[in-house]
């Protein structure tokens, strides 16, 4: 930007008065500018200080102690990560969380795919189906919907009502081991709304010359679909892949609501952040809290360098 | 975000579906837009129900229509209902204008001026995004212990004061880059200052990316359970989610009908919000991946 020469001339306006000066040496605009930053800046650093970093170095620590919130903490080494390895009710939240995750994430971008190709392809009334199919993306994490869940799932729920009228007698899906992690997959699978709205948007981008030059050569709907639509589409899928992956790994509610902030029954809805809960805020057992949230954090982390590792292979940028 | 037209330019030209498959088409999409709704549906037809009549009746047709859950549902618990929608709404609208105030401001630094560290701090601001709140809130707790804030809303409100929804900064700073530069390089020669410019030129541009801010933040202070449920123990400070949520273990299965109307009460505000800033919420969702 240069700013300083044309101003000069439109301050010597009509009102403008020569003689008066408001600073004896007023700073360059340069130097002005950077001040101008850091005050804007000024909310963001404090905040940023106070419950990021801050908090990041303290978690850090903590993860090192032993800290029963109480007594001040001790420090323990790597006694935290230790007892991790040994940890039975760890191990089946990392399972549970895993089987959530590569379940729940690829059922939901599968239905997303599906109904954006459905919604492309210039249906009447696409305002109101993305509407209809997004509003669970907003519900879903509320504990309404999480009491919803329970009850649908119930003994009596809607569910069995509706298998009864077909003769089928259904027990309760949330209280039975084997099915209560998978209503929580139903539940975040029924979100497939918000990355169906950026499947949508990612469509749009695609030329439609190219589509046309395809037709003109005589690719069929598959041929078009596989290798026209698809390929383009690859970096919307990695980019809603990587965010609901993450998502998902931090996922709580719907668990903590379901299963009475238990993880139960027999701690088959105990995902990695309910654990984390309860160590922390039921236990107060805030060190090993903080080395549980390490490494969610590394867990998260790691998936998601492998997501762009592997990304490589299949995502295509264009050339 | 390119173009907010309704229509899909996607489609092939000179393509027209047959009549029967355009009809097939629709059938599909309002059969599986039942399904996925049916639930929501039924929920809002069942709170007009008994509840022993819940246990019985899949159907969404209303056969009766009785208020009393919502009047015996909004007194069952120790303060009533509006008391803990209260709550939220404080809580939810004083996280909207903390959000906008400080977010937007760092955005203008972010996007409009020149200082030492900036690419750093915009980095940093970026590596901040995708940061789990469970790394956060342990030291966080014991921070807002020593002050003396659990059971206040400070903990919950004070952040996004001191923009800590990075998010935001990032969708305000994508959206001030959009913006042509001439607008604020002419109030410059005009001899306006920067906050001038940010607040008279900038802020008014920016209404649309602010509306989508204030949807989300909305929505999801509304929705939050994880910290409330850690910072507000205190049953007079109870916000609805984790109202709603003392109510079902209290009362659990034995009064699905109340807890249904109050869950519906809860939703209402979201619905609303839903009704009137659909653009913006589908805008959001498609340039920033919000849910």
């Amino acid at each position: 930007m240069q700013d300083s020469s044309p101003a000069a001339p439109v301050r010597a306006g009509p009102d403008a008065r020569p003689h008066r000066r408001r600073r004896p040496a007023p700073a360059s605009p340069v130097k002005r500018e950077g001040r101008a930053g850091y005050l804007f800046l000024l909310p963001w650093f404090v905040g940023m200080a106070a419950f990021t970093i801050g908090p990041i170095l303290g978690s850090l620590y903590l993860s090192f102690t032993k800290y029963p919130l109480l007594k001040p903490p001790e420090w323990t080494g790597l006694a935290n990560f230790e007892r991790m390895l040994e940890d039975p009710r760890l191990h089946k939240a990392m399972w549970n969380t895993f089987q959530y995750v590569f379940v729940s994430v690829p059922v939901q971008l599968v239905l997303a795919l599906a109904l954006a190709m459905l919604l492309n392809r210039g249906v009447r009334g696409l305002a109101f189906y993305r509407s209809v199919y997004y509003l669970p993306s907003l519900l879903a994490g509320s504990v309404s919907i999480a009491i919803l869940w329970r009850q649908i799932f119930g003994a009596e729920g809607l569910i069995n009502q509706i298998l009864g009228l077909f003769g089928i007698q259904g027990e309760s899906w949330v209280q039975h081991p084997d099915f209560a992690l998978g209503t929580l997959v139903v539940l975040n699978a029924w979100t497939f709304g918000a990355p169906m709205v950026i499947f949508l948007a990612g469509l749009r981008q695609i030329p439609v010359s190219l589509y046309e030059a395809a037709e003109v050569d005589g690719a069929g709907r598959a041929a078009r679909f596989f290798r026209i639509t698809l390929p383009l589409l690859t970096p919307v899928i990695f980019f809603n892949l990587v965010m609901q992956m993450i998502g998902a790994f931090q996922s709580f509610t719907q668990a903590f609501v379901v299963s009475g902030g238990e993880g139960g029954p027999v701690d088959s809805t105990l995902l990695y952040t309910l654990y984390l809960y309860q160590r922390g805020f039921r236990a107060f057992d805030m060190g090993y809290a903080s080395a549980l949230a390490w490494v969610l954090l590394a867990i998260i982390a790691a998936l998601t360098a492998l997501n762009f590792l592997l990304a490589k292979r299949w995502v295509f940028y264009g050339d | 975000m390119a173009t907010d037209t309704m229509t899909a330019p996607g489609t092939p030209p000179g393509r027209t579906l047959g009549r029967g498959r355009r009809l097939t088409k629709h059938a599909l999409l309002i059969g599986f837009g039942l399904v996925m709704l049916y639930p929501l549906l039924w929920m809002v037809s069942s709170s007009f129900k008994p509840t022993e009549t819940i246990f019985r009746d899949p159907s969404i047709w209303p056969t009766e229509f009785d208020l009393s859950n919502y009047t015996e549902g909004w007194t069952a618990l120790t303060h009533p209902f509006h008391y803990y929608m209260w709550n939220s709404a404080v809580i939810a609208i004083l996280s909207v204008v903390g959000n906008l105030l400080s977010c937007s401001l760092a955005a203008y630094a972010f996007a409009r001026l020149r200082f030492r560290g900036r690419n750093f701090f915009f980095a940093l601001m970026l590596a901040t995004l995708m940061l789990p709140i469970h790394v956060l809130i342990v030291p966080q707790y014991v921070l807002f212990s020593q002050l003396d804030w659990i059971n206040t809303i400070l903990p919950l409100v004070v952040p996004k004061f001191l923009a800590h929804d990075a998010f935001f900064i990032f969708l305000m700073v994508q959206f001030i880059r959009g913006l042509p530069r001439e607008l604020d390089e002419a109030a410059r020669i005009d001899g306006c200052g920067h906050f001038r410019i940010y607040w008279r030129i900038i802020m008014p541009l920016c209404v649309p990316a602010l509306a989508t801010s204030a949807v989300f933040t909305f929505i999801w202070t509304w929705n939050d359970f994880f910290s409330q449920l850690i910072f507000l123990t205190d049953p007079d400070n109870y916000t609805m989610p984790i109202a709603l949520r003392s109510f079902l273990d209290a009362q659990g299965e034995t009064s699905w009908g109340q807890l249904f109307a109050m869950s519906i009460v809860g939703l209402a505000p979201i619905f609303g919000f839903f009704l009137a800033g659909q653009r913006y919420l589908t805008q959001g969702v498609a340039t920033t991946g919000f849910k």
